[in-house]
C-alpha cells in the first residue's frame, strides 16, 4: 500500500477531506449533512493518512487520544442543552444569536454546538477503532 | 410496496435466525449484523411508504403543502443504524481477541468461564 | 431560524411556551450529570489518581439529584419535560413518577456504593482502561431508563447501559471474561433487537411512541387490532425476560457475572436485570393491561420456574459468585411473580422487591470480594474459619444471607409479604408455594455458604474443630472504603427491614402510578 505517489498523495488528501468534513459539518443544519456524517469523512481521512504514513503520526497529528476527544464531544453534546436552563425552557430547546459580520448575517446556535459535539465523538470513536485495527495489521 | 418489502424483511429475519442457529463465532455476528438490517427496514416499513418527498415546510407557508415521506421511522432507523453499527464493531473486536485468546470459535468449545470438569461442590454440612 | 419571524399561534400549538422553572430540570439532571461526569473522567483517564475523585464525586452528584427529584415527585406528583420545548407526544418526553424516581435513587446509591469500593478493589490499569467512565455512562443508562417517558427513548437508554456494560465486563480482557462477554453481548444484543422489532410494530399499529399516548390508545384499541397487539406484548415479555433473565432465557447470566472484577458483578447484580423487570412494569402495567391478563398464566408459569430453577442453580453451586448470580434469577422470578397477579398490592411488592434485590445483591456481592480478600478463594472448599478472622463480617454476611433469603427482620421480608398476600388472595397459589419453596431453598444455600466459608474451623482438609490460624494480611482490608460502601448497603438492609412504612408508601404509591395511570396521563398532556 506505500507506495510513493500513494505517499505524497495523502498528506493532502487528509487535509483536503478534513476542510470538507468541516464544510459538509457546517452546512448540515439547513442541507444534507450534519456531524454525523461529517465525522465520517474526517475520520476516513485520518485512516487514509495511517494506512499511508503509519498510526504514530496521525496519533501526533491529533494530539490527544482519540476517546479524549470523543468525551469532549459528548461533553459539548450534553452542554449544548443547558443554555435554554437560563431561559426558563427545556432542556435541549435551541437558541439562536445572530450578528452581521461584514457583508454577512451569520446565525450561531445551539443545534450547532450540539453538531460539532456529535462530530467530535464520530471521528474519536471510528479513528480510535480503525487506528487500532491498523496498528494491528502493522505488526 | 408494503407487502414486498415485508416479504423481503422476512427473509432478512430468517437469514438471520439460520446463521445465530450456528455453531460459528463468525456466522452468528454476521446473523447479528443481517437482524440489525431486518429490524432497520421493519421500524422503516412500519411508518408506511409514502411519497419520496422530504417533509420540508415552503419559507413562505406554515404547513406542508403536498404529501410528503414521514420522517419520524428515518430518524428512528438512523438511531438504531448507529448503535447496532458500533454493536457489530465491538463485538467484531471481541470475538476476535476471543479466537485469540480461547484458540476456538466455536460456541460449543467456549467453556472457560463455566468449566466442564469443574469440581463438585462440597456435599452435606 | 434566527431569520424567520414565526407566527406564535401557531407556536403555542406545536410548542410548550409555559416557563420551566429550574426545579423541573431536576427531571434530568440524573442524567446530565452523568454525562458530563462520565466524559470529564474519560478525558481525564491517564490520570489515575484523580478518577476516582472525580468518579466518587459525580455519584455523590447523582444520589442528591435523585433525592431532590422524589422529593419533587412526592410533593408534586408526577413531572413531565419535554425535550426541546415540543408538545406531547412529538416531543422525546422524560415523565418522572414514584416508580422511576424511587428506583433510580437506589441505584443511584447503589452506585455511589460501588463507586467507593471500586477506589480500592480496582487497580491502575482497570482505572485507565475506564473503569470510572463505564460506570458513570452506565448509570446515565440506567437512570434514563427509569426517567424516560418514551418507549423508544426507553430503548436507547437500555443501548446505552449495555454498550457501557460491556466496556465494564471485558475491564482486564481475562480469557474467562472473554468468554462470559462474547455470550453476554451476544445474547443481550439479541434482546434489545427483540425489543426494538416490538416497538417498531408498535409504531406501526398505533402512529406513536409516547408512553401516555400509547396507554391512551391501547385502551381505546379495536378488535381488528387485537390480535396483533398480543404478538407485540409477547415479544415485549421475551424482550424483556431476557433482559431480566427470566428462565428460559436465563443462561447468560450464570455464564458472565462471575468473569469480571467483583465491583462490576456487584453492579451488574444490582442493576442490570432490575432495568428488565422494570421496562416489564411500565409496559405491561403502563401501556397494555390487557396483555398483562392475556399474558398472566404464561407469566406465572414463567416466574414460578424463574423461582425454582435460580433456587436449585444457587444450591449446586460450589463457587460464591456463580451461587450469588442463581440468587439473582430467583429473586427475578419473585418479582415476575407479582406482575404475572397485577394487583396494585402484587405490583407494589414486585416494585419493592426490585428496591430490596438492588441493594442486597450488590452488598453480598462486595461481601464475597472481601471474602475471597480474607479467604483467598471463592470455592467452598477451600474457604473455612473466617468467623475467628472477623465476627463482624460474618454477622453481616448473615444478616445479608437472611434479607436475601426473606427471612425477618430484614428488607427481603416485607415484599415476600405482600408477593404472598396477593398471589393467595388472587388465587395463584401456584405461583405463591414456588415463592414459599424457592425462599426456603435459598435459606439453605446462603447458609451452607456462610456455614463452610465462617462457621467450620478451616478449609477442606484440614481437622475439623481446629480452628487454623486465618490471619487476613490483604491490605486491601484495612482500607475503609470497602467497608464504608458495605456498610452502607448492610444499614440500608436493616434500616428498611426494621422501619419499612415510608419504602411501603413509596411503593404504593409508585404502584398505583402505573395501575391507575391518571397521573401520568395528566402529567404528559396537562390539564383535564
Amino acid at each position: 500500500m506505500r507506495t510513493i505517489i500513494f505517499r505524497t498523495v495523502a498528506p493532502y488528501l487528509t487535509a483536503l477531506m478534513v476542510l470538507f468534513s468541516i464544510f459538509v459539518l457546517l452546512r448540515g443544519h439547513n442541507e444534507p449533512g450534519g456531524g454525523f456524517i461529517g465525522g465520517l469523512i474526517a475520520a476516513s481521512a485520518l485512516a487514509i493518512y495511517g494506512i499511508a504514513c503509519g498510526v504514530a503520526p496521525v496519533r501526533r497529528a491529533i494530539v490527544f487520544h482519540p476517546m479524549s476527544i470523543s468525551a469532549f464531544g459528548l461533553f459539548l453534546s450534553a452542554l449544548a442543552g443547558l443554555p435554554s436552563l437560563l431561559l426558563h425552557q427545556s432542556y435541549m430547546t435551541s437558541q439562536w444569536i445572530s450578528f452581521p459580520f461584514f457583508d454577512v448575517e451569520v446565525d450561531l446556535s445551539t443545534p450547532m454546538v450540539f453538531d460539532i459535539g456529535v462530530y467530535l465523538v464520530v471521528v474519536g470513536a471510528i479513528a480510535s477503532i480503525a487506528l487500532a485495527l491498523e496498528e494491528r495489521e502493522s505488526d | 410496496m408494503e407487502t414486498g418489502l415485508s416479504v423481503l424483511i422476512g427473509l432478512f429475519f430468517a437469514v438471520s435466525v439460520y446463521l445465530m442457529l450456528s455453531r460459528q463465532l463468525v456466522r452468528i455476528l454476521l446473523g447479528i449484523a443481517i437482524l440489525g438490517n431486518a429490524v432497520n427496514l421493519l421500524i422503516f416499513t412500519s411508518g408506511r411508504l409514502t411519497r419520496e418527498v422530504p417533509p420540508l415546510i415552503p419559507e413562505d407557508s406554515y404547513h406542508l403543502l403536498v404529501e410528503t415521506a414521514n420522517p419520524l421511522p428515518q430518524a428512528l432507523v438512523l438511531t438504531a443504524i448507529v448503535i447496532s453499527f458500533s454493536f457489530f464493531a465491538f463485538l467484531l473486536v471481541l470475538a476476535f481477541r476471543a479466537y485469540q485468546e480461547l484458540g476456538t470459535d466455536d460456541a460449543n468449545e467456549m467453556r472457560v468461564a463455566e468449566p466442564v470438569d469443574e469440581p463438585a461442590p462440597p456435599q452435606g454440612y | 431560524m434566527a431569520g424567520v419571524s414565526l407566527n406564535p399561534e401557531l407556536v403555542a400549538q406545536s410548542m410548550n411556551t409555559t416557563p420551566v422553572t429550574l426545579g423541573d430540570w431536576v427531571v434530568i439532571a440524573p442524567s446530565i450529570l452523568t454525562i458530563l461526569g462520565g466524559t470529564l473522567c474519560l478525558m481525564t483517564r491517564k490520570n489515575m489518581s484523580l478518577q476516582p475523585k472525580i468518579g466518587i464525586g459525580f455519584l455523590a452528584l447523582l444520589v442528591l439529584a435523585n433525592v431532590a427529584l422524589l422529593a419533587r415527585v412526592i410533593d408534586r406528583g408526577v413531572l413531565t419535560m419535554v425535550m426541546g420545548n415540543w408538545l406531547p407526544p412529538f416531543g422525546i418526553a422524560f415523565t418522572v413518577d414514584a416508580l422511576g424516581a424511587g428506583l433510580s435513587l437506589v441505584a443511584s446509591i447503589v452506585a455511589f456504593c460501588t463507586g467507593l469500593y471500586a477506589s480500592v478493589s480496582v487497580d491502575g490499569t482497570g482505572r485507565r482502561y475506564g473503569f470510572y467512565p463505564f460506570l458513570l455512562l452506565m448509570m446515565t443508562g440506567v437512570s434514563g431508563a427509569f426517567l424516560t417517558g418514551d418507549i423508544f427513548n426507553l430503548y436507547v437508554w437500555f443501548e446505552v447501559l449495555l454498550i457501557s456494560s460491556y466496556g465494564l465486563l471485558v475491564l482486564g480482557n481475562d480469557r474467562a471474561q472473554l468468554d462470559g462477554t462474547v455470550k453476554y453481548g451476544i445474547l443481550n444484543l439479541l434482546g434489545t433487537n427483540l425489543f426494538l422489532v416490538a416497538t417498531a410494530l408498535l409504531y406501526g399499529l398505533f402512529g406513536t411512541l409516547n408512553m401516555a399516548d400509547l396507554s391512551q390508545k391501547v385502551s381505546a384499541i379495536s378488535a381488528d387490532q387485537a390480535g396483533m397487539l398480543s404478538t407485540i406484548a409477547a415479544l415485549y415479555f421475551l424482550a424483556f425476560a431476557m433482559k431480566a433473565a427470566a428462565f428460559p432465557v436465563n443462561f447468560w447470566l450464570p455464564a458472565s457475572y462471575h468473569t469480571p472484577n467483583i465491583v462490576v458483578s456487584a453492579l451488574f447484580a444490582g442493576l442490570l436485570t432490575k432495568v428488565g423487570v422494570y421496562a416489564l412494569i411500565r409496559v405491561f402495567v403502563l401501556i397494555m393491561p390487557a396483555a398483562r391478563s392475556d399474558l398472566g398464566d404464561l407469566i406465572a408459569l414463567v416466574a414460578i420456574a424463574t423461582m425454582l430453577t435460580g433456587a436449585m442453580g444457587a444450591l449446586s453451586q460450589g463457587e460464591v459468585r456463580r451461587s450469588l448470580g442463581y440468587m439473582i434469577i430467583s429473586g427475578i422470578g419473585s418479582m415476575l411473580g407479582g406482575i404475572a397477579v397485577g394487583s396494585t398490592l402484587a405490583i407494589s411488592g414486585a416494585i419493592f422487591y426490585a428496591a430490596h434485590s438492588i441493594i442486597v445483591m450488590t452488598a453480598l456481592y462486595m461481601a464475597a470480594g472481601i471474602l475471597r480478600l480474607m479467604g483467598g478463594s471463592y470455592r467452598l472448599r477451600d474457604l473455612g474459619g473466617l468467623y475467628a478472622a472477623s465476627p463482624a463480617f460474618a454477622a453481616i454476611f448473615l444478616i445479608l444471607g437472611f434479607a436475601v433469603s426473606g427471612l425477618p427482620p430484614f428488607s427481603g421480608f416485607w415484599p415476600k409479604i405482600m408477593l404472598l398476600d396477593a398471589m393467595l388472595s388472587s388465587g395463584r397459589v401456584w405461583v405463591a408455594t414456588a415463592l414459599l419453596v424457592s425462599s426456603f431453598l435459598t435459606t439453605i444455600a446462603i447458609g451452607r455458604i456462610w456455614i463452610y466459608s465462617f462457621w467450620r474451623g478451616g478449609p477442606e482438609g484440614t481437622a475439623d474443630g481446629t480452628a487454623i490460624a486465618l490471619m487476613p494480611t490483604d491490605k486491601a482490608l484495612s482500607s475503609p472504603a470497602l467497608w464504608v460502601s458495605l456498610g452502607i448497603l448492610t444499614a440500608l438492609v436493616i434500616y428498611i427491614g426494621l422501619q419499612p412504612e415510608w419504602m411501603l408508601q413509596l411503593v404504593s404509591r409508585g404502584a398505583s402510578g402505573v395501575v391507575e395511570p391518571m397521573g401520568y396521563l395528566r402529567s404528559v398532556f396537562g390539564g383535564a
